[in-house]
């Protein structure tokens, strides 16, 4: 059976698409990086491929990680952020007015049923068992972001039926939108509620589709992904260069890495460490 | 022998032709559902999960409740449930094929459902679920209809039956245990995060299974000339009964356990539930009215002159129904979800057009079970007379 949602791109976006592929096919002047960003879009584990190539030098870690110092984080700083991984991923805005000519009769979208990759919390929201009543004044009114946390034991990866949800050797905890049923079991087991299902058609409601990422059919979850397909390409994920320093990804199982030093230096923790999840994102307070 | 599903009175036809109608109602609007996906449903990125699994829960619980009259018949020799055991086993067939109706309803991408087949994954309780739930399935249709065909001839039961009923025993508690291991693995969710998950699901299930069973009786006697026994009914009555007031106590050692702890993160959901939390609080009264229900229907079953009363008793099963009801879909379901993970109250109400294909699965399975419950009751009337 045919899905309609499962283009890759919308029509009026394919010619660009391709004349993008194009480009880069010739630029890089080799397949393997390309079998690299299909075989991450497919769900294979991409970080075995040669991606070695002249012009491209794809990052690797053992184990990715993310550090996000709360102090840098401004509203400006979180508007960018979110802004940006937005526009990367495709994700939808139901706030964005649908064109009325392409897309008519739309029904109006439940802003419950929204998408998120990477949002804004009160202090007391990300780390609920640490509410204090006493907690510093400056705790309570600051941003606080919140994504996946590529939990070394993620309960959504025991969770998935299909293997639609998987861990790369990596660390990065990644999605095949492709096996997805839909049927939410690790929406239920996530405990940092990181995870959205795509309740209705995503196209409507994407200001300018990303070409070089899948827009998602519906009915499938969707999650932070830490910019895989960037991290192929050798680029840093989209956040953390909107973070303006804010946000640092590396490898927490290099000793030498910027994030270890990062975490050697402060103080750090990370969300609902109770549960023996191993988050591999840490907020330095 | 299907062939006397398709003789039946007036009143019969109006009543599967009621129940198609119901069907294909509810069949128009899960297609609008198919093409626009499950925004029509009332289900949020907080609350993921809503009528259509509560739904299923509860009915595998009513699939499970079969084996409480398996068990005494077959391993007990209890000859009294000898005429009902196959009504039992027929409406866990129905209430299982309703059970993966709501799981394929709640799906986001139904074609793909093969995927948990072609990528059988055994760390996912999904999984697992489907294997016994089919399994299970497949038990009751196979073991009901040779017993029922075998007693149209007038012969025994061929011999290899018999291990396919005691393996279905272990598969019925199997059904509802693996079904609460949905929920009470998963470490973020304070409300079904107990060991006590699976028991209280097992007990609400042989409260309700048992407690529909009778209510069928009930209606068999009335509309064929088989009649199930008063003396077996009295028995599943008292079964109900133990069956309920364990419920409400494991649901009590749940409550002393979470609020003398006093641990927020458990405490909060039976709070949403019973007192609402920031001002939401729209299943307080459902809540209230489960425990009202269950409460009344333990009285009712334990005074004997109330359980001997055979007006008042479908009266009785008809509350314990509806209140195990809303205690273990609407009640357990969104009260895992509220709060959610990071102490957002985001509530779940489900929408109309969700309820009207809940009732098309319900009419199907319905549809299913007076068709399956004809056959008994016709067989059993030729045999007698």
């Amino acid at each position: 059976m045919i899905n309609k949602g499962e283009n890759f791109l919308s029509k009026s976006n394919r010619r660009g698409f391709l004349k993008a592929a194009g480009i880069s096919a010739v630029a890089i002047g080799a397949a393997p990086a390309i079998k690299a960003v299909s075989a991450v879009a497919s769900g294979g584990e991409a970080t075995n491929l040669p991606v070695k190539t002249a012009k491209i030098e794809a990052l690797t870690a053992k184990r990715w990680g993310m550090v996000i110092d709360t102090s840098k984080i401004t509203d400006e700083v979180v508007e960018s952020v979110v802004a940006a991984c937005r526009n990367t991923h495709n994700i939808p805005d139901f706030d964005h007015k649908p064109d009325e000519k392409k897309y008519p009769n739309i029904r109006p979208a439940k802003k419950m049923q929204e998408i998120e990759w990477i949002w804004e919390e009160h202090y007391h929201n990300a780390f609920p068992e640490m509410e204090d009543e006493f907690l510093a004044d400056k705790f309570k009114s600051l941003p606080f972001l919140v994504t996946c946390n590529h939990c070394k034991n993620a309960p959504c990866v025991q969770a998935c039926p299909t293997k639609a949800t998987f861990k790369r050797e990596d660390g990065i905890v990644i999605m095949d939108f492709h096996r997805c049923i839909g049927c939410r079991f690790c929406m239920a087991a996530c405990p940092y509620g990181s995870r959205s299902f795509n309740f209705r058609d995503a196209r409507p409601f994407i200001e300018k589709i990303n070409p070089e990422f899948p827009v998602r059919s519906k009915g499938v979850v969707e999650k932070c992904n830490l910019c895989a397909e960037r991290l192929e390409r050798g680029l840093q994920p989209a956040c953390v260069e909107a973070s303006e320093g804010a946000i640092v990804v590396g490898d927490l199982e290099d000793p030498e890495s910027e994030v270890r030093a990062i975490l050697k230096e402060n103080y750090a923790i990370r969300r609902k460490q109770e549960l023996g999840t191993e988050p591999s994102v840490y907020y330095i307070m | 022998m299907l062939e006397i599903a398709i003789k039946g009175s007036k009143k019969y036809w109006i009543w599967l032709g009621t129940l198609l109608t119901v069907m294909a109602v509810a069949f128009a609007l899960y297609i609008d559902q198919f093409m626009n996906g499950l925004m029509i449903t009332g289900m949020s990125r907080d609350v993921s999960w809503g009528f259509y699994i509560a739904n299923f829960t509860f009915l595998v619980g009513v699939a499970a409740g079969g084996v409480m009259v398996v068990i005494p018949y077959y391993l007990h020799d209890y000859e009294k449930f000898h005429r009902i055991t196959i009504l039992g086993e027929f409406l866990a067939v129905a209430s299982l094929i309703m059970c993966l109706m709501f799981i394929v309803a709640d799906l986001g991408q139904p074609v793909r459902m093969l995927n948990v087949l072609l990528y059988p994954t055994p760390n996912s309780m999904l999984f697992w679920d489907m294997c016994v739930l089919n399994g299970y399935l497949f038990l009751n249709i196979v073991i009901g209809w040779k017993v029922l065909e075998a007693e149209r001839n007038q012969v025994k039961p061929p011999s290899w039956t018999k291990p396919l009923i005691y393996l279905s025993i272990p598969f019925a508690i199997g059904i509802h245990t693996v079904t609460a291991y949905l929920y009470c693995g998963l470490p973020g969710r304070g409300f079904w995060l107990t060991a006590i998950l699976a028991p209280r699901f097992l007990a609400s299930a042989f409260a309700a299974g048992p407690s529909f069973l009778i209510l069928l009786c009930y209606l068999v006697r009335k509309f064929t000339k088989f009649d199930p026994g008063w003396e077996a009914i009295q028995t599943l009555s008292k079964i109900v009964c133990y069956a309920l007031i364990a419920n409400v106590f494991f649901f009590f050692c749940e409550v002393f356990v979470v609020f003398y702890s006093k641990l927020p993160g458990h405490m909060s959901h039976i709070k949403y539930l019973f007192f609402g939390l920031h001002g939401h609080g729209a299943l307080v009264p459902w809540m209230w009215t489960s425990m009202i229900l269950m409460f009344t229907g333990i009285v009712l079953l334990i005074v004997p002159a109330f359980r001997n009363n055979e007006t008042l008793l479908p009266f009785t099963c008809i509350m314990i129904f509806i209140g195990t009801w809303i205690d273990k879909s609407l009640g357990m379901i969104s009260g895992g979800f509220v709060p959610n993970p990071l102490h957002h109250v985001t509530e779940y109400i489900p929408t109309v057009q969700e309820i009207v294909i809940s009732l098309g699965v319900l009419a199907t399975g319905l549809l299913i079970l007076t068709v399956l419950f004809k056959l008994a009751a016709t067989v059993k009337e030729e045999v007698r007379g």
